[in-house]
C-alpha cells in the first residue's frame, strides 16, 4: 500500500486518476474503521488533509462555498448563520472528537443513507462541486445520490466543495436515535422554507436506500402556507404534511428500528419542524 | 514508510510504518507511549483521545501518514517533570480525577482526562465560566466508561474547572 500526500488540488486529482484502486482519506472516520478491521486493503491512501483549497470556506456568489475537508466543528462554530440546517445536523454528528475530524466531503462520498449532512443539503438545494484532472463540474445534490451508497461521483473524481445557497427563511434539522449523542440516526428530517420563491424544501435520512426528498409534501406545504401573514397552519394541514413526508419514505426493518417506527418518527419530526419554522418565520428569523 | 512528528514537545520518527496503520498504533507500538488506550478501533469509545494540532481526536481514526509534521499531545504529555528525574506533577485534571474518585479500572481514564483537559482549557482556561453538568456531559459524549456510571467523572471535571477558576490565573 502506498500513502500519497498531495499538497495541492492538482496533485490530488492526478493521484486520484493515477490510482483507480486508491482511496481518498479526509477525516478518516469512515476509512479508518475499514482499515482497522482489515475489511479493505486499498492499493493507496490519498490524503486530502494537506490540500489547502479543500479546507477553506467563504462566500462565493450567492452561495457559501464549503470546502470538502472542513470539519463539522468548524461548520457548527462558523456557519450557523449561513447554513442553519447543516450546522444543526453537524452538531448532531457523533462526538466532539469525531466532529473535529469528520467532513461533509467524506459524508457525501460515503453516501450512507444515514449520513446527517444529506437531509439539510437536500432541503436547501445545495450543489456539489466535483473535479477530476480533466476539469470541474457541478452536480445539484438532488441528483447526487443515485442508489444505495452510490453517487454521481466518478472513479477519477474528488468532491472539492459544496455550494450552500444563502438561507431565505427558517431551516430545521431533527434526528431520532437511541440516545442523544454518538448515534447513527434511525430517521432524520430537514425542512427549509424559501420565503422569496415561496417554496419548501425537505430532506429525509435513514428511511430509504438513498437520502430522499418528500416532493409532494413540499408542494402541498408551499401551497398551504400563509406566506404573507405567517399565521399558524391548521391542525389538518400540519397532520397532512406529516403524512406526506412519511409517505415519501421506503424504510426497512433493521436493528436500529422498524419500518413502521421510522414512518411514525418522520411524521412527528415533520410536524415539529413545521411548527418551529412557522414560529421562526413569524419572528422574521431566518 | 517513515513518519516524523512532534509528540509532547519532542520530535520523533517512527520507522517501517505500514501506510494503513493508525496514529494510535504508532504511538503505542512504535513510540512506547501506551497511555492512549486501544479499545474499539472504531472511534466509538474515546479511550485513544489525543490532541492533534491542538484539537482532540481519536488517534485510532487518524492514518499514521496524516500525522507527518503535526503536533500530537498525549496523556503522557499532560503531567510535568518525569523522565529527567524531577518530581512528577500531575495535571490539575488528573489531580481532580484522583480527588473525586473518578477512576475504577482506569481503562477509560487517559482518554477522558485529555478530553476533559480540552473542555477546561476552552472554558475557564479562556476566562469563561465553570461549565455546567450538561456541557460537561456533552463534551464527554464520545468517551465511554463501563465502570463508574459517569457521576464521579462529571464531579471530577467540575472540580478541575472550579479549581482552575479559583486559581484565577487563566493561563
Ligand atoms: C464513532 C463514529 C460515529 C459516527 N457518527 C456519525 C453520525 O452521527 N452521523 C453521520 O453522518 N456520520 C457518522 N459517522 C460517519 C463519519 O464520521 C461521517 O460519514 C463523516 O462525514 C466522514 O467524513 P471523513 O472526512 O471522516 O471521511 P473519510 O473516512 O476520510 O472518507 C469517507 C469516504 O469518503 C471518501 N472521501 C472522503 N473525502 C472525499 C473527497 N473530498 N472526494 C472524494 N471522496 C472522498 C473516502 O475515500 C471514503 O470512501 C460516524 C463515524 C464514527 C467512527
Ligand atoms: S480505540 Fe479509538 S475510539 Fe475506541
Ligand atoms: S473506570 Fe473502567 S472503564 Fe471507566
Amino acid at each position: 500500500m502506498e500513502f500519497l500526500s498531495p499538497s495541492t488540488l492538482e496533485e490530488a486529482l492526478q493521484a486520484r486518476s493515477a490510482h483507480p484502486g486508491g482511496v481518498p482519506i479526509a477525516g478518516g472516520t469512515d476509512v479508518m474503521v475499514e482499515l482497522n478491521f482489515d475489511r479493505h486493503r486499498p492499493e493507496a491512501l490519498i490524503d486530502l488533509s494537506r490540500v489547502p483549497e479543500l479546507a477553506e470556506y467563504g462566500p462565493d456568489g450567492g452561495y457559501t462555498r464549503l470546502g470538502a475537508t472542513v470539519p463539522y466543528t468548524a461548520i457548527v462554530e462558523h456557519l450557523a448563520g449561513r447554513a442553519p440546517a447543516l450546522a444543526r445536523a453537524a452538531r448532531a454528528v457523533a462526538s466532539p472528537q469525531i466532529r473535529n475530524r469528520g467532513t461533509v466531503g467524506g459524508n457525501l462520498a460515503s453516501a450512507s443513507p444515514a449520513g446527517d449532512a444529506h437531509p439539510p443539503l437536500l432541503a436547501t438545494g445545495a450543489v456539489v462541486e466535483v473535479a477530476s484532472a480533466a476539469g470541474r463540474r457541478r452536480v445539484p445534490v438532488r441528483e447526487f445520490y443515485t442508489s444505495l451508497r452510490t453517487t454521481a461521483l466518478r472513479q477519477d473524481e474528488l468532491v472539492t466543495a459544496v455550494l450552500l445557497p444563502e438561507p431565505k427563511g427558517p431551516q430545521q434539522f431533527a434526528k431520532i436515535g437511541t440516545r442523544n449523542a454518538m448515534v447513527i440516526s434511525v430517521a432524520a428530517f430537514s425542512l427549509a422554507l424559501d420565503a422569496e420563491r415561496r417554496t419548501v424544501g425537505t430532506g429525509l435520512g435513514s428511511v430509504a436506500p438513498t437520502p430522499v426528498r418528500a416532493e409532494r409534501a413540499e408542494e402541498f406545504l408551499a401551497a398551504e402556507l400563509d406566506w404573507e401573514g405567517a399565521t399558524a397552519p391548521t391542525e389538518a394541514v400540519v397532520r397532512r404534511f406529516g403524512e406526506l413526508v412519511a409517505a415519501a419514505a421506503s424504510p426497512i426493518d433493521d436493528q436500529r428500528g422498524s419500518a413502521a417506527y421510522r414512518r411514525h418518527a418522520l411524521a412527528v419530526m415533520a410536524r415539529r419542524a413545521l411548527a418551529w419554522s412557522v414560529t421562526d418565520y413569524r419572528k422574521g428569523a431566518t | 514508510m517513515r513518519v516524523s512528528f512532534n509528540v509532547n514537545g519532542a520530535d520523533v520518527t517512527a520507522e517501517d510504518v505500514w501506510p494503513g496503520e493508525s496514529l494510535l498504533y504508532v504511538l503505542r507500538e512504535r513510540l512506547g507511549l501506551p497511555g492512549s488506550k486501544n479499545a474499539c478501533e472504531q472511534g466509538e469509545c474515546g479511550s485513544c483521545t489525543v490532541y492533534f494540532d491542538g484539537v482532540t481526536a481519536c488517534a485510532c481514526m487518524i492514518a499514521a501518514g496524516q500525522a507527518q509534521g503535526r503536533r500530537v499531545r498525549t496523556v503522557e504529555g499532560l503531567s510535568q517533570g518525569s523522565e529527567r528525574g524531577g518530581p512528577r506533577r500531575l495535571d490539575d485534571v488528573q489531580e481532580a480525577f484522583v480527588a473525586a474518585g473518578a477512576v475504577q479500572c482506569g481503562f477509560c481514564t487517559p482518554g477522558l482526562v485529555v478530553q476533559a483537559h480540552d473542555l477546561v482549557e476552552r472554558t475557564v482556561g479562556r476566562g469563561g465560566p465553570v461549565p455546567g453538568d450538561a456541557e460537561i456531559r456533552e463534551a464527554l459524549a464520545g468517551n465511554l466508561c463501563r465502570c463508574t456510571g459517569y457521576g464521579m467523572i462529571v464531579d471530577a471535571v467540575r472540580l478541575a474547572a472550579e479549581r482552575r477558576a479559583a486559581s484565577g490565573s487563566g493561563a
